[in-house]
């Protein structure tokens, strides 16, 4: 087991690039499905900029809805990548070698749908560069004292430090891939990429720090970001939302996303590309017990914010909470404690939990949960104002619906395009990961056997001692 | 220096909304139609919120005119992005509609509830289309408004005034809400000069904020006599 899962540097070409030269009809059949979703984005939104916002189910006093919830929502699929990547990266445990390129793909990914859907959200989208400080002839400044002109600076900082985070290791690839390619608009698309690659020590050297120093600057601006988007809600006074706890309980919840979201595509991908030899149980065993453990912190987090809430007495505080636990949300709310806390903490703190089709199935469960969440965070608040007069309702029309399903599509696209274009799995990290266990380092790059006998390590700690 | 207040003498309405209708006529406010005003999207600029106490038969009701209260700490003010919304010198939160890029966040953030939309561009069907007032522009689709204490007639109040070399008397201004009130329930002024009608009832032991422990430091100064202070739940 253990001399067939340390394969040649020939066996991890074949496996992880040769199949960018095939064409699979599954995947075929998936690009087709998510570009057809993808129109369906673009029609809704065309739809809504020609007749007005006013197609939406906004209304007063719930005039935020399905736009805002789904902005939140992406943006906490983006911390599976970059964020995680990169403490893994720090951390230096061996079993990011497999996860990193396909979590960081996630990360840029879910980052442009979710910086989009403040967009969509405006009422009038042609002048949102109005938010953007630009030299003009009035000049007029964004007001910098508003959440969302802060929201603009971390998700442009991000986006820029998440695609450098995502390219700085594909450097080496795409010579590779640039390498192997015949002649023509291939050979070209990867010559750029490749940054005239040609593998000479200073060039290694120069990116093993770029790589350095990106990891440890990126997990600042990740946590500054989700941080920030709380802080849309918590710098209100809006009873429900003005919340000391936000900040962080954001961030958690944006990892416990992220984390979600990689357990799923890891094994879409372990499937779908036959990657079992390289996204192996092990890597999902240690992802299960850092998701079970954020689950938990997620669970503390809920648990506090609601005590504090319902402690206090404040009158409209109370309304707020009122009909989250026992109104008209306290079916989604409890749906949302039973997908996030209970059936994760059932389900992955067992060995057996932690294999594949578990941990996606948990996966799945905490996405709706996570979804959920943002909901009931949004319109609760929004629907039970302070004058009691204006006490509103919310049901999302056809066209946020239509965006909110398109948006899916959008991201299947540019991933499915992405993994057609580029090796899923860093073939020089895998590599050089290999090469540590055959010198006699921490020696479980790809070991299957550390998991099944059950000695596994401390999920972020693993492979820290070598 | 000049700041605008209105109060408003709840114990002299009598919820005749004739207040409502004026304000609609004299801002140009479009009607949304039977449809969209029951999804939540009427456009009153002031409201009448009615609560009831006491059981049946023996049921009282309250009424009480609900704008914009021009805060002197306004909520909606730095949580705009654009600065399409803030406070002018004389203690007015103007709307610079041009500006507004439809984000809703001061909606969000006002505890009055009091800001609305426009879902979609005006339409003032005929004849609505010719009693529109042009003092005042209308708003296209996609902006936020509210109340502005009719910034046009105090501009003409105040242009009135610079004509005939005098400054403006207490009095001069009158809101449409304030004309059209059969009660004579409101009154509007320049709150700094102590001796305007609208000090005086400011003064009043009866009067109070609405939700004055927010400390938004309201413009509109309510009256009541009971010992009724807030809306009930």
């Amino acid at each position: 087991m253990t001399a067939e899962s340390q394969p040649s540097a020939a066996v991890l070409d074949g496996q992880l690039l040769g199949r960018l030269d095939r064409r699979r009809p599954g995947l075929l059949v998936g690009s087709l499905a998510s570009g057809a979703l993808a129109l369906v984005f673009l029609y809704c939104w065309g739809y809504q900029i020609a007749n007005g916002i006013g197609v939406t189910g906004i209304n007063r006093p719930v005039f935020w809805g399905f736009y805002i919830i789904n902005f939140v929502f992406w943006i906490g699929i983006s911390h599976a990548g970059t964020l995680i990547s990169a403490i893994l990266r720090v951390t230096n445990a061996e079993w990011r070698r497999p996860v990193t390129r396909s979590a960081e793909a996630i990360t840029l990914f879910a980052l442009a749908i979710g910086g989009l859907f403040p967009l969509i959200h405006l009422g009038r989208v042609a002048i949102f560069y109005y938010m953007i400080p630009y030299p003009n002839s009035r000049m007029l400044w964004p007001n910098f004292r508003s959440p969302l002109v802060w929201d603009i600076a971390a998700i442009t900082t991000y986006i820029i430090g998440s695609a450098l985070y995502l390219f700085l290791p594909l450097i080496p690839d795409a010579a590779v891939m640039r390498d192997r390619a015949a002649a023509g608009l291939r050979k070209r698309f990867y010559a750029v990429l490749a940054l005239g690659w040609r593998g000479t020590t200073q060039q290694w050297h120069s990116l093993e720090w770029g790589i350095r120093i990106l990891a440890v600057a990126i997990i600042p601006v990740a946590v500054s970001v989700h941080t920030i988007v709380s802080w849309d809600f918590a710098m209100t006074q809006t009873p429900g939302w003005k919340s000391t706890i936000f900040g962080p309980y954001f961030v958690v919840g944006a990892i416990f996303s992220g984390i979600a979201v990689l357990m799923i595509a890891m094994a879409l991908l372990r499937r779908g590309l036959a990657l079992g030899r390289f996204l192996t149980d092990r890597v999902f065993n240690n992802l299960g017990l850092l998701f079970v453990t954020m689950s938990l912190v997620w669970g503390y987090f809920t648990f506090a914010e609601h005590l504090t809430v319902w402690y206090s007495g404040d009158l409209f505080e109370k309304n707020v909470h009122h009909v989250l636990l026992h109104g008209d949300f306290a079916l989604p709310f409890w749906t949302m404690v039973v997908v996030n806390l209970v059936i994760p903490v059932a389900v992955l703190s067992f060995p057996r939990g932690r294999r594949p089709l578990p941990t996606a199935l948990v996966g799945c469960g905490v996405l709706v949960g996570m979804w959920l969440e943002r909901f009931l965070i949004v319109v609760p608040a929004l629907s039970t104002p302070r004058l009691a007069y204006s006490i509103g309702d919310y049901m999302p029309s056809w066209v946020e619906l239509g965006i909110m399903i398109g948006a899916v599509g959008v991201f299947a696209c540019l991933y499915f395009t992405f993994t057609q274009l580029l090796p899923i799995v860093s073939v020089w990290e895998m590599r050089e990961g290999w090469r540590h266990g055959a010198s006699g380092g921490a020696g479980d790059a790809t070991s299957d056997a550390a998991a099944t006998s059950g000695t596994a390590a401390a999920p972020v700690a693993g492979g820290g001692g070598a | 220096m000049t700041r605008w207040g209105m109060a408003i003498d709840l114990d002299r309405c009598t919820g005749c909304e004739a207040c409502v209708v004026a304000c609609a006529a004299e801002n140009n406010i479009q009607t949304v139609g039977e449809e969209q005003a029951r999804e939540g999207r009427a456009m009153h600029w002031l409201r009448i919120e009615r609560y009831y106490e006491g059981e049946f038969p023996n049921v009282r009701t309250r009424f009480m005119p609900v704008l914009c209260q021009q805060c002197g700490a306004a909520p909606c003010e730095p949580v705009c992005p654009v600065y399409a919304t803030y406070r002018n010198p004389e203690g007015l939160n103007a709307m610079v509609y041009s500006r507004c890029i439809g984000t809703r966040f001061c909606a969000n953030n006002c505890p009055y509830t009091v800001r609305v939309f426009n879902w979609f561009d005006a339409e003032f069907p005929a004849p609505l289309d010719s009693q529109l007032n042009p003092d005042v522009s209308v708003r296209p689709g996609g902006v936020m408004e509210k109340c502005t204490f009719c910034v046009q007639r105090i501009q003409a109040g105040k242009d009135e005034a610079a004509q005939e070399e005098r400054d403006v008397a207490d009095g001069d201004i009158r809101t449409a809400c304030q004309q059209s009130c059969p009660t004579k329930a409101i009154a509007f002024g320049d709150l700094e000069d102590p001796d305007s009608e609208v000090s005086q009832w400011a003064e009043s032991p009866r009067a109070f904020s609405l939700l004055g422990d927010l400390d938004t430091r309201p413009g509109v100064v309510y009256l009541s006599g009971s010992e009724w202070r807030e809306p009930p739940e």
